[in-house]
C-alpha cells in the first residue's frame, strides 16, 4: 500500500500539466480550421467554383493530420482522472463524470462519425450531404469542447451540489446550474474563441509563405480572405469574453485575479497593470518588499473590470490571507487562519459523523452533519498548513496574463491590416506583411497555452475551489510510478508533434492539388 | 416506478452494453495485428490498412465513452480501478495513443519514423489492446486486492487520506499472474482476431485476402473457443462474490456466477443464444465460400454474449468489482454509484443513443455500398 506523498502529488499534476498542454496544442486547431474549411467547403457549394473545392480539400487535408494526435493526447486526459486523481474521482465524480460521458455520447460520436465521411466520402455521398458533415465535424468538435469546458468550469466555480456526508461525496441537486453556469457558458466562449483564432492564424500565415513564395497565389488569397475574417471576429470577441472572465474570476476566484496582477496589498478604485516587471526579490506575500521593478497602470480600470464599479475595492493576496476586507455580499471576509480552522472543523465533523453512525448514535450523527454543513464551504482549508500554500504561482500567473493579452491586442490590429490589404491593397506585393503573417504563428500558439496557464496554475491549489485541494485529490501510488509514466509520456507525445510537424511541412510544401480534385465528380446533389 | 435501484440497474446494463460493443469493435485491433501475416504483398496490406482506417475511430471513440459513462454511473469503480491497477491501465491507454497517430501518419512524407514503425504501433495496439481489456475485465469475476474506506478522506483509519488503495506494488501488472485472467485475455485477443477476418471477408474486393482471411477465422477461431471455454468453466465452477440484499454484506458463494445463471434464465438463453451465433458466424465462413456476412453474425453475438457476461457478474446481487483481499470493500451496484439525481439525468441522456446509433449506421452505409478494392483507394481522395 502506498501512502500519499507531495512527490507523487506533484509528478500526478506535471503530467496532467504535460499532457494538457500537448493535447491544447492540437485541439484549437481542430476547431478553428474545422470552421474555416467549413465556410470554404460551403462557398464552393453555393458558388459551384472549383477552386474553392480544391481551397477546402487541402485544409481538410491539414485538418485530418493534427485531429489524429489530437485525439491521441485527448484520451490520456479523461482517464488520467480515475488514474492519478483518485480521491477526486469518488469526491466530485457524480457531478463531474456527467460532462465527461455526455461528451463522449453526443459530441465525439458526432465529430468521428461524420470525419469518416468528410474523408472518404467526395465520391460516395451527395455534394450537399458531404457540406453537412464538414459542418458536422466542426458542431461536434464545438460540442465536445463545451462540454468538456462545462466540466472545467464547475473545477473553478463548483454550483448545482451538495455535500452527502453518508457517501463522502459531493452529489448533483442541480444539472441546469452545473450546464449553464456563468462561468461555463463565458469559459466556452472564450475558449472556442481561441480556437477560432488559432485556425485562422494558421491558414492566414500558410498562405502568407505561399504569397512569399509566389506559388498557389489565388488558393493564398482566397484563403487569407476567410481566414482574416474569422481571425477578426476571434479576436475581437476575446476581448468580449475576456472581460466577462476577469469579472467571473474577480467575484469567485480573488486569489487568482490577484495573481494575474501581482496585486498584493488590495485598494479601492484599483488599477489595471497594462505592463509591468515583478520584483524577484519579493519572498513572501507579508514582507515589505514591493511587488512591482516597474509598471504602467490604467487607472481604476481593475475595479471596473472586476466589479463593474469604478470605486470597488479589489484585494489583494495579503488582504485575502489575512481576512478583514467587506466581501460584495456586505459580509467580512475571513482570514485563511479562520478558514483553516472551520475547514478542519468540517473534516473534523465528517470522521465522526461516520463513526457516530457506525456506532448508529443518531443523535450524534445529526448534530456532526449540522456541524459539517455550517463548515463545508471552507472544507478544503483544512487540509493547507499554511497561508503560503493557499497562494499560486505569482510571477507565472501575472506574466502568462499580460503576455496572452498584449498578443491578443496585437492580433486585432494585424487581422484589420490584413483586411485592408486584402480588400483595398496589393498583398501580393506587401512582402513585410507577407513575413509578419508567417511569423505571427507562434504567437497565436503562445497566447492560447498561456490562457490555460492563467487558468489552471491561478487556481492552485484547488482541484475544486475552496473543496478539494491537489493534496488531497490524489491516487495513493508511489512517485517513480508516475515519473515513468511521465517520461513515457514526454517522450511520446515529443516525438509524435514532431512528426507532425515535419509531416504538416511537407504537405504544405507540396501545396493544394488543383488537377486532382477538379477531376473528382459527385453524384447527384 | 423508476427506483433508485432500477437505475442502477439500468446503467450495469448500458455499461455492459457498451463493454459488448466495444469488444465487437476490437476488430479493428485484431486486423491490426495481422498486417504482417496476412499480408504478403505491400498493396495487400495497404488494402488492409484502409480497411480498418475507415473503423478505428469507432473503436476508439466508443472507449473514450465507456470510460466517461463508467465514471458518471459508477465513479467509485472509475477511482479504485484506474487509480489501483495504474499499469494496466496505463498501457492500455499507452497503445490506443500509439493507434491514434498511425493510419494517419503512416503513408504521408516527412513522418520521421517510417511506416514500419506506424504499422508496429498498430501491432502492438492490437495485441496488448486486446488483450489488457480482456485480462481487465477478467477481474470483474475473479477480483483484485484493493480497500476501500470512504473515511480516509476525513481522517479515519490509519491507511492515509485516499479513499481506494492498492495493495499490491505492482499497481496491475500482478493480474497477469492470474490464469483466469489470461484466458480471457488471450479469448478477447483471439476474438478479436477472428472478427477481423469475418470483417475482411465481408468487406474487401480482393480474392487472395478474402481466400486468406476464411483460413485464418479457423487458425483464430479455435484457440478463441478454447482460452473462452477455460475461463468460462474456471469461473463458473469458482466462488463467486455474493450480497446480502438486507445488510450488504459481501461473501464468497459457492458457484456463484452459476447460480446466475441459473437464477436469471433470460440472461443464460441470451448468452447461449450470443455464443451460438458467434460459432455460427464462423463455422459458416469456413465452410461455406460463398458465405461473407459472417461478421454481422459473430459480431452481433459477441455483443450479446459480452453484455450477458457482464450483467451476470453485477445483477442478482453480486459484487462486480470484488476486492480479493477485503471482502466488504468489493464494489457493488449500490455502494460505487452516483446518485440517484445523477443517474436520472444520465439516463435522460441515454434516450438518444439510438440518434447516434442511427447517424453511425448511416454513416457506415453511406461509405460501405461499394466494397474495397486497390482501385477504390485512390479514387477516395484520401488514404493511409
Amino acid at each position: 500500500m502506498d501512502l500519499i506523498s507531495a512527490s507523487a502529488v506533484n509528478w500526478s499534476r506535471a503530467q496532467f500539466a504535460l499532457t494538457a498542454g500537448y493535447h491544447w496544442l492540437f485541439v484549437p486547431l481542430t476547431i478553428g480550421l474545422g470552421l474555416i474549411m467549413a465556410v470554404m467547403e460551403s462557398l464552393y457549394v453555393k458558388t459551384g467554383d472549383e477552386k474553392w473545392k480544391t481551397v477546402a480539400t487541402f485544409w481538410q487535408k491539414i485538418f485530418g493530420i493534427n485531429f489524429a494526435i489530437g485525439v491521441a493526447t485527448g484520451i490520456i486526459l479523461e482517464f488520467q482522472f480515475g488514474t492519478n486523481w483518485s480521491n477526486y474521482s469518488w469526491f466530485v465524480g457524480d457531478i463531474f463524470g456527467a460532462p465527461l460521458a455526455i461528451e463522449g455520447i453526443l459530441a465525439f460520436f458526432l465529430e468521428a462519425t461524420f470525419i469518416s465521411i468528410m474523408f472518404f466520402g467526395w465520391n460516395r455521398v451527395s455534394k450537399k450531404m458531404h457540406l453537412t458533415s464538414t459542418w458536422l465535424v466542426f458542431i461536434g468538435a464545438s460540442l465536445s469542447a463545451f462540454w468538456i469546458l462545462v466540466a472545467n468550469a464547475w473545477m473553478q466555480y463548483p454550483t448545482g451540489m451538495e455535500f452527502n456526508p453518508e457517501t463522502v461525496r459531493n452529489e448533483m441537486v442541480d444539472f441546469w446550474a452545473v450546464t449553464c453556469s456563468p462561468v461555463a457558458y463565458n469559459k466556452f466562449l472564450h475558449t472556442t474563441f481561441s480556437c477560432w483564432a488559432v485556425g485562422a492564424a494558421f491558414v492566414v500565415a500558410v498562405s502568407g509563405w505561399y504569397l512569399l513564395k509566389k506559388r498557389h497565389t489565388d488558393f493564398a488569397c482566397r484563403s487569407i480572405r476567410i481566414g482574416s475574417l474569422v481571425g477578426l471576429v476571434a479576436f475581437v470577441m476575446l476581448a468580449v469574453t475576456g472581460d466577462g472572465s476577469a469579472y467571473h474570476v474577480a467575484q469567485k476566484q480573488p486569489m487568482k485575479l490577484a495573481a494575474m496582477e501581482g496585486l498584493y496589498e488590495g485598494k479601492e478604485g484599483a488599477g489595471l497593470v497594462a505592463m509591468g516587471m515583478l520584483n524577484p526579490a519579493k519572498q513572501a506575500y507579508n514582507d515589505e518588499t514591493d511587488p512591482y521593478i516597474f509598471k504602467i497602470e490604467l487607472p481604476k480600470l481593475l475595479s471596473l473590470l472586476g466589479y463593474r464599479n469604478i470605486h470597488a475595492f479589489v484585494p489583494g493576496i495579503t488582504d485575502i490571507v489575512d481576512g478583514g476586507y467587506t466581501l460584495s455580499d456586505g459580509t467580512t471576509a475571513l482570514s485563511f487562519r479562520e478558514r483553516k480552522e472551520r475547514g478542519e472543523l468540517a473534516i473534523r465533523a465528517l470522521a465522526d459523523y461516520q463513526t457516530a453512525r457506525e456506532q448508529e448514535r443518531d443523535a450524534d450523527a445529526a448534530n456532526q452533519e449540522s456541524i459539517l454543513r455550517e463548515n463545508y464551504a471552507h472544507f478544503g482549508y483544512g487540509y493547507l498548513d499554511t497561508a503560503e500554500d493557499l497562494i499560486p504561482n505569482v510571477p507565472l500567473t501575472f506574466y502568462s496574463f499580460h503576455l496572452m493579452v498584449m498578443i491578443g491586442v496585437y492580433f486585432i490590429l494585424f487581422f484589420l491590416v490584413m483586411l485592408y490589404y486584402t480588400g483595398k491593397k496589393d498583398l501580393h506585393n506587401s512582402r513585410w506583411l507577407q513575413y509578419v503573417a508567417l511569423w505571427s504563428l507562434p504567437l497565436a500558439y503562445l497566447a492560447s497555452q498561456l490562457g490555460w496557464v492563467v487558468a489552471e496554475v491561478g487556481r492552485q491549489p484547488w482541484t475544486i475551489q475552496d473543496i478539494l485541494p491537489v493534496q488531497a485529490a490524489s491516487s495513493a501510488i508511489s512517485s517513480h510510478n508516475v515519473v515513468t509514466t511521465f517520461i513515457l509520456f514526454a517522450v511520446l507525445f515529443t516525438g509524435l508533434l514532431v512528426a507532425e510537424v515535419t509531416i504538416m511541412v511537407k504537405q504544405i510544401k507540396k501545396g493544394p492539388e488543383p488537377a486532382a480534385q477538379e477531376k473528382v465528380s459527385h453524384p447527384q446533389g | 416506478m423508476i427506483t433508485y435501484e432500477f437505475l442502477q440497474k439500468y446503467w450495469w446494463f448500458i455499461m455492459s452494453l457498451l463493454a459488448g460493443v466495444l469488444v465487437f469493435l476490437l476488430f479493428v485491433q485484431g486486423g491490426q495485428s495481422m498486417l504482417h501475416s496476412l499480408s504478403r504483398k505491400e498493396d495487400e496490406k495497404k488494402l488492409l490498412v484502409n480497411a480498418l482506417g475507415r473503423k478505428w475511430e469507432y473503436t476508439f471513440t466508443t472507449l473514450v465513452t465507456f470510460g466517461g459513462a463508467f465514471f458518471a454511473s459508477f465513479p467509485l469503480f472509475y477511482s479504485t480501478s484506474f487509480g489501483g491497477a495504474y499499469w494496466a491501465w496505463m498501457i492500455l491507454l499507452f497503445c490506443f495513443v500509439l493507434q491514434a497517430v498511425s493510419y494517419e501518419f503512416q503513408s504521408k512524407p516527412g513522418n520521421i519514423f517510417g511506416t514500419t514503425t506506424y504499422r508496429i504501433f498498430l501491432f502492438i495496439n492490437g495485441l496488448l489492446g486486446t488483450f489488457l481489456l480482456g485480462v481487465i475485465v477478467a477481474t470483474f469475476f475473479t477480483g483484485s486486492e484493493f480497500t476501500v474506506g470512504k473515511g480516509n478522506i476525513a481522517g479515519l483509519g490509519v491507511a492515509g487520506p485516499v479513499i481506494s488503495q492498492w495493495q499490491n506494488p505492482l499497481h496491475g501488472l500482478e493480474l497477469l499472474a492470474d490464469l483466469r485472467n489470461l484466458s480471457l485475455g488471450f479469448a478477447v485477443l483471439f476474438l478479436a482476431r477472428t472478427l477481423a477476418n469475418l470483417f475482411f471477408v465481408n468487406r474487401l474486393n480482393h480474392e487472395v485476402l478474402e481466400q486468406r482471411s476464411r483460413k485464418f477465422v479457423l487458425f483464430n477461431g479455435l484457440p478463441f473457443v478454447i482460452f473462452f471455454l477455460i475461463f468460462l468453466v474456471q469461473i463458473l465452477i469458482a466462488d463467486g462474490y455474493a450480497v446480502n440484499p438486507a445488510t450488504q454484506e459481501i461473501y464468497l458463494e459457492q458457484m456463484k456466477y452459476l447460480h446466475n445463471f441459473i437464477d436469471m434464465p433470460v440472461i443464460m438463453a441470451l448468452f447461449l443464444l450470443g455464443v451460438a451465433t458467434v460459432l455460427y458466424g464462423i463455422i459458416r465462413t469456413v465452410f461455406d465460400s460463398d458465405f461473407k456476412g459472417g461478421i454481422w453474425f459473430s459480431g452481433a453475438g459477441t455483443i450479446v454474449t459480452v453484455t450477458m457476461l457482464l450483467l451476470v457478474a453485477g445483477y442478482n446481487h453480486t459484487a462486480y468489482y470484488p476486492s480479493s483481499v477485503d471482502l466488504q470493500s468489493s464494489l457493488t451496484l449500490q455502494n460505487s454509484s452516483s446518485s440517484e439525481f445523477t443517474l436520472s439525468v444520465m439516463a435522460v441522456v441515454s434516450l438518444l443513443v439510438p440518434v447516434v446509433a442511427a447517424y453511425i449506421f448511416y454513416a457506415w452505409r453511406a461509405l460501405e455500398r461499394k466494397k474495397l478494392s486497390l482501385e477504390e483507394l485512390h479514387s477516395d481522395g484520401h488514404a493511409y
